[in-house]
């Protein structure tokens, strides 16, 4: 059984130069640089640049088609999208060259604005897989069944999922507000370094929205980072951000601090479409 | 006569050795109409409407030879692989189509119940066999069949009396040999389950040696009113990949309020062909059959299914899902005849297939007869490749795109096999898939 998970890059020494760059991006744990990504020839992402530190809570906003959904996708390492130009350092590191897995392995969590079903495959089952392989690149020891299933009894508590649904083949006959819990719950299993959350809140009464805001909140911390992708300001009055972004056409027309999404929730996003439209 | 080709000969030599054996004289002219019948339709061709998809050209033109009795060389350690842990009724095992009692192994049975071999059976249980042997598997157009009841020789014979429920499963075990020459084997089984029993009867195929050989056998089910069957068709890669051709045939006859529960494995062999039929004849029964096939390389496996439901208020379900990787290629063809009477039918049909490589080739065929004007028949047929979504969405949490793959084609046919309701075969099979995969083993542990 040895090797299934873990990496196959054999992890080096950071060199001098390069252990002086980690230290001086210390807390700048996340920028993109004149990110460019199309699909199939359409160009989405048209220049987008955002740094994210750590500890911070960054969200992200905007009207259906302006390439939400693509940024979170092309941060997890979709292969769907072609990035075309720019660049996205994470951590000091080239996040682009980085397989999803391995993203995965170094701290990138995707929280699905629509969860796979995976028929024959439990959630129990394939998380533990995954956390030890991130465990076993990160030099931990990988977790046995026992201290496994005693730390999903605890996070399925923070996010008040029924732990019958674990054992269930994942997402399969799961409700709309389930599927997004169990995005939170595997969030809060996996200990993420920087969480982009795809529109988690779509769809979901005030009830689940509570729980999952809840969960994201006792996240939080000084190390970690999360970039919130939603169409809806009702988010963010459960999960304040430290700052708000609006994307329009592929490119971040505005960024404010939390009062700019009460702006937007005043106005719509016609305001910052027309602004945009005519700084271009 | 029918003029036989030669092509044929071989076959008609074997049944002039069949012929000259003593046997009951209800038997012979059974034999006899099928031999004729068989050098009628001849070994079928891709013009065959049935065989279109399946081409047995390579069965045709080998020279296969009766095995003889004995001598086989065959151990319990070569067996073993093959074998499933756990068939508490005990497990029979014939070799080249002949009761090996020596390799088989008795069991815990409750009184009452007849296990043994038919060729024991048919004088000491010559009633029964007359009545059932070779009287319900009767599709004349089957050349394979027609030949597998010109020329069997032995199988398993189970009765099981009214009102008894075995709790015990009872395993049969074909192992076809084929050392120097190519070899074929006829096993013929019937299980006879009278009214309100129930029984549970697990088929493992397999061939040992390296030399092609043809194992063809025919398992006739007799459900009676009320009773319960379930029935497990298990064909196995043996100690080669590819010099097996196994073709066979389940037939289930199914009496009132009963039902016949089916599965078939498939996870090897050069050809192998398996005919599932049903007769719904009695009110209220069910015929559920689920099925996974597994192969690579460059087997062949075809399920070919056909249920008549005679009268109303007959359910059935068919399952089958397929794995096919390297240049392997799967059939599948369900058909399903609702007969002008058969009111308030309720029959699904499920055929999926998952595709590992550009080269395997699945060709499904549903066919709906349906006659009467108040049932409720839907089918439906998938053929992919693995889930872009779902591999990004298991690699998007960390684990490995081999290790993703491996689990996404895991839970592929977990899902199928969980329909085994016998659990030893489930793990072994479970276990058959793991080793299959990429480092398939590590999930063995859970």
């Amino acid at each position: 059984m040895m090797g299934l998970f873990d990496n196959a890059n054999v992890k080096t020494t950071p060199g001098k130069v390069e252990k002086q760059r980690i230290e001086i991006e210390k807390t700048k744990m996340l920028e993109i640089r004149n990110l460019h990504a199309s699909v199939e020839g359409h160009e989405i992402l048209r220049g987008v640049d955002l740094t994210v530190n750590a500890g911070e809570v960054h969200s992200i906003m905007g009207p259906n088609g302006s390439g939400k959904s693509t940024l979170a996708q092309v941060l997890a390492g979709r292969d769907t999208y072609e990035v075309t130009e720019g660049e996205i350092i994470y951590n000091g590191k080239n996040l682009l060259e980085m397989e999803p897995d391995e993203r995965a392995r170094e701290g990138v969590f995707l929280a699905f604005q629509y969860p796979v079903e995976i028929p024959g495959v439990n959630t129990n089952y394939f998380l533990r897989a995954a956390l030890n392989a991130k465990r076993k690149h990160h030099g931990q020891d990988e977790l046995d069944a026992m201290d496994f299933l005693s730390l999903v009894k605890e996070k399925a508590k923070t996010v008040q999922l029924n732990e019958k649904l674990l054992s269930r083949a994942i997402n399969e006959g799961f409700s709309g507000g389930e599927k997004k819990r169990n995005e939170i719950f595997q969030m809060a299993v996996l200990e993420p370094t920087l969480a982009i959350l795809d529109e988690t809140d779509s769809g979901l009464d005030i009830d689940a929205l509570r729980i999952v805001s809840e969960g994201v909140n006792q996240l939080r911390s000084p190390d970690r980072a999360f970039v919130l992708v939603t169409h809806y300001q009702r988010l963010l009055n459960y999960i304040v951000p430290d700052f708000v972004h609006v994307l329009v056409r592929g490119q971040i027309a505005k960024s404010g601090g939390k009062e700019l999404a009460l702006e937007l929730e005043e106005r719509g996003y016609a305001w910052v479409e027309g602004e945009s439209a005519v700084a271009s | 006569m029918v003029e036989m080709t030669a092509e044929k000969n071989a076959y008609a030599e074997a049944f002039e050795i069949i012929e000259a054996q003593a046997g009951p004289s209800w038997l012979l002219p059974i034999r006899k109409a099928a031999m004729a019948r068989f050098a009628d339709l001849g070994i079928p061709t891709t013009r065959h409407e049935e065989w279109k998809f399946t081409n047995v050209a390579p069965i045709r033109k080998l020279d296969f030879a009766l095995a003889e009795v004995g001598g086989h060389g065959v151990t319990p350690d070569r067996i073993a692989p093959f074998v499933c842990d756990g068939a508490t009724g005990g497990t029979f095992v014939f070799v080249n189509g002949h009761f090996d009692k020596g390799l088989s192994k008795t069991g815990q049975l409750p009184a009452g119940i007849t296990v043994g071999s038919v060729a024991e059976a048919v004088s000491a249980n010559a009633g029964l066999l007359e009545q059932h042997l070779a009287r319900h598997a009767t599709n004349e157009q089957d050349a394979f069949l027609a030949l597998n009841t010109a020329l069997m020789r032995d199988g398993l014979f189970v009765h099981v009396p009214k009102g008894l429920v075995v709790e015990q499963p009872i395993q049969a075990v074909f192992v076809t040999t084929s050392e120097s020459d190519p070899t074929m084997a006829f096993s013929r089984n019937l299980i006879v389950a009278d009214e309100s029993s129930q029984v549970t009867v697990v088929e493992v195929h397999v061939g040992l040696g390296t030399i092609p050989f043809l194992a063809s056998s025919v398992t006739e089910i007799v459900v009676g009113d009320n009773a319960t069957v379930d029935h497990y068709r298990v064909t196995r890669e043996g100690e080669l990949p590819d010099n097996g051709f196994f073709v066979g045939t389940t037939h289930a006859q199914q009496g009132r309020d009963c039902n016949m529960r089916s599965f078939v494995a498939t996870t090897g062999g050069a050809i192998v062909r398996n005919d599932a039929t049903a007769w719904l004849g009695g009110e209220g029964s069910d015929f559920t059959i689920n099925g996974l096939t597994m192969i690579e390389g460059r087997q062949l496996a075809d399920n070919h299914l056909c249920i008549d439901h005679a009268v109303p208020h007959c359910t059935s379900w068919e399952y089958f899902k397929g794995v096919y990787d390297d240049d392997a290629r799967g059939v599948f063809s369900g058909r399903i005849n609702v007969h002008k009477d058969a009111q308030k039918t309720d029959a699904k049909q499920t055929n999926m297939s998952l595709l590992l490589s550009d080269r395997a080739l699945v060709d499904s065929k549903p066919q709906l007869e349906i006659f009467a004007d108040d049932v409720k028949c839907t089918h439906g047929a998938t053929i992919g490749q693995l889930d872009d979504e779902a591999l990004f969405y298991l690699r998007s949490r960390g684990m490995m795109r081999e290790a993703a793959r491996s689990l996404l084609v895991f839970g592929f046919c977990r899902e199928s096999l969980q329909e085994i309701r016998f659990t030893p075969l489930k793990k072994q099979l479970e276990a058959l898939v793991f080793e299959r995969l990429p480092h398939g083993n590590v999930f063995l542990e859970d």
